[in-house]
């Protein structure tokens, strides 16, 4: 099953941390997020593939919006 | 007295300046980055400049860009307020060999105490008692895990050089510092440029309290108070008060006194305020830092003194005597206390910017708020989530406390998060309330974070 990571919050993608095709396990970081001068880890909510990465380090990203799509 | 000052500053802070300028009938000059278009400070300003896109290394972070403002706008002086260059001996230096005048202290005194290991090592060579900790920056895990065996866990790390709790943490054990040390200092290498750690050992159950300090242009340092910034989340302060409660009259002198001798090191000129932690059961304390620059918490002492601390900062850079008689101590009146109003939830403090849909300021008898906002503004991810502070003044503890809890009960924010409720639990919080806390208060009220 496909789970869609989307952010909770707008931000600056500081690191991205995984490419397209990685195995996660729940709990991995995914991305890094910086907002209002915090570090946000977005974290793997299951253990599967990346099998889409919609961020690049330095995008600005709105609440809502799909950060990656975990198989 | 100047003509025309720059702000080199966003949000309240510009704000706040823009005030005392307007009351000095001086012309203001604001810079924004494209983000901050419409904001707040942009609209209060007598004239205002386009210096870049949002983000800050392009923008505000950029000496160069700032100094091209200053010279179409005609500026003669340059206040930073804090944060971004307030404590950049480089562009201090480069503004005034452009010929601009600095409102701060000079260069030399900002690139020793911006330096948390040099000025540690500069105060304690006067005498002024210091926290134990690494006397030069650690680059690599293992040379820190030899200064945090010598000192003793807990110890802190942090970055050498740096600011507003960022790039620090407490660690318990060498597994943990291990673990920690890595990150940390890249947190440090990206926001502060320096990837120096400093080892100190961490000590629990202190008081974190500061000494506003003003150095004038015949060399004398004043020392103007004190105030207790023990609420801290991430190391970063959350509300302020002034007096520090509990402290005895022996004790309020030796800080003063501390103050003014870590000051006197770098022939401090300007406002600035110099950091110690306090044992509250020996009244002990310790030199952790001095911030070369006008504290984000500057209204409680203006409130408990009456001084207006950027109009000082401003005489004294235009080489003139302070508004008050320098020779007689200043009174202190009352008691008062900061509510730092973030734009992040009051549960986790997880910030949440957003657009301001809803926003109505508290007032009446003794309420004073900074805000750097207003309704319909865009609170944007790219700055710090400070969207205003409540200070309260009153007669006494209690009285200013009670204000504060009022003021905040009727503060409409909507849109961002904030965590404004957080502060109804501290007031109603016994140890708060008795004035007997500590810098762990945050941590026994959100066991959880």
């Amino acid at each position: 099953m496909a789970e869609e990571i989307r952010a909770e919050l707008a931000a600056i993608v500081w690191k991205v941390v995984v490419s397209e095709g990685d195995r996660v396990e729940d709990g991995d970081i995914l991305v890094i997020l910086e907002s209002m001068k915090m570090d946000i880890p977005v974290l793997a909510e299951a253990t599967g593939r990346v099998i889409e990465l919609a961020v690049h380090e330095g995008d600005v990203i709105g609440e809502g919006d799909l950060i990656a799509t975990v198989e | 007295m100047f003509e025309t000052v720059l702000i080199a500053n966003r949000g309240e802070i510009a704000v706040r300046i823009i005030e005392t300028c307007r009351r000095m009938q001086i012309k203001s000059v604001a810079v924004y980055s494209q983000a901050d278009s419409h904001s707040l400070h942009v609209r209060m300003a007598d004239e205002a400049l386009l210096i870049g896109p949002a983000d800050p290394a392009q923008s505000y972070l950029d000496v160069a860009r700032v100094l091209e403002a200053a010279r179409i706008s005609g500026a003669q002086a340059i206040h930073p307020g804090y944060g971004f260059l307030a404590e950049s001996a480089a562009a201090a230096a480069r503004f005034v060999q452009e010929g601009l005048v600095w409102v701060g202290p000079s260069a030399l005194a900002i690139a020793t105490m911006s330096d948390k290991i040099a000025a540690r090592n500069a105060v304690a060579a006067v005498g002024v008692p210091v926290l134990p900790g690494s006397d030069k920056a650690v680059s690599d895990v293992d040379a820190a895990a030899v200064q945090a065996g010598r000192l003793g866990y807990p110890v802190t790390l942090k970055a050498a050089v740096g600011g507003g709790g960022l790039g620090v943490a407490v660690v318990a054990d060498e597994a943990a510092l291990r673990a920690a040390f890595g990150p940390v200092r890249d947190r440090a290498e990206r926001v502060f440029g320096a990837h120096g750690m400093l080892v100190e050992r961490h000590l629990p159950r202190v008081r974190h309290i500061e000494v506003q300090i003003l150095g004038l242009t015949d060399g004398r340092i004043l020392a103007l108070g004190e105030r207790d910034c023990s609420v801290q989340r991430r190391h970063q302060k959350l509300s302020e008060e002034t007096p520090a409660p509990g402290l005895s009259d022996e004790t309020r002198e030796a800080l003063g006194r501390a103050a003014r001798q870590a000051a006197e090191v770098v022939d401090f000129t300007g406002a600035g305020t110099v950091e110690f932690l306090l044992d509250p059961a020996t009244g002990e304390f310790v030199f952790i830092e001095m911030n070369a620059r006008l504290q984000v918490e500057h209204p409680i002492t203006e409130l408990v003194t009456g001084i207006d601390l950027v109009e000082q900062q401003l005489r004294i850079a235009a080489g003139e005597p302070p508004s008050f008689d320098a020779d007689n101590p200043l009174p202190v009146h009352g008691h008062a206390v900061e509510a730092r109003i973030y734009a992040e939830d009051a549960e986790r403090f997880r910030p949440g910017p957003g657009k301001i849909t809803a926003w109505r300021e508290p007032k009446g008898e003794g309420i004073r708020v900074d805000a750097g906002y207003g309704r319909r503004d865009q609170v944007v991810p790219y700055y710090d989530p400070l969207l205003a502070k409540v200070a309260a003044w009153g007669p006494d503890r209690p009285a200013a406390l009670d204000r504060l809890r009022h003021a905040l009960g009727r503060f409409r924010i909507e849109g961002p998060a904030n965590n404004v409720r957080f502060f109804a639990e501290l007031l109603d919080d016994p140890a708060y309330a008795s004035g007997e806390y500590d810098t762990g208060i945050v941590a026994r009220l959100r066991p959880d974070l």
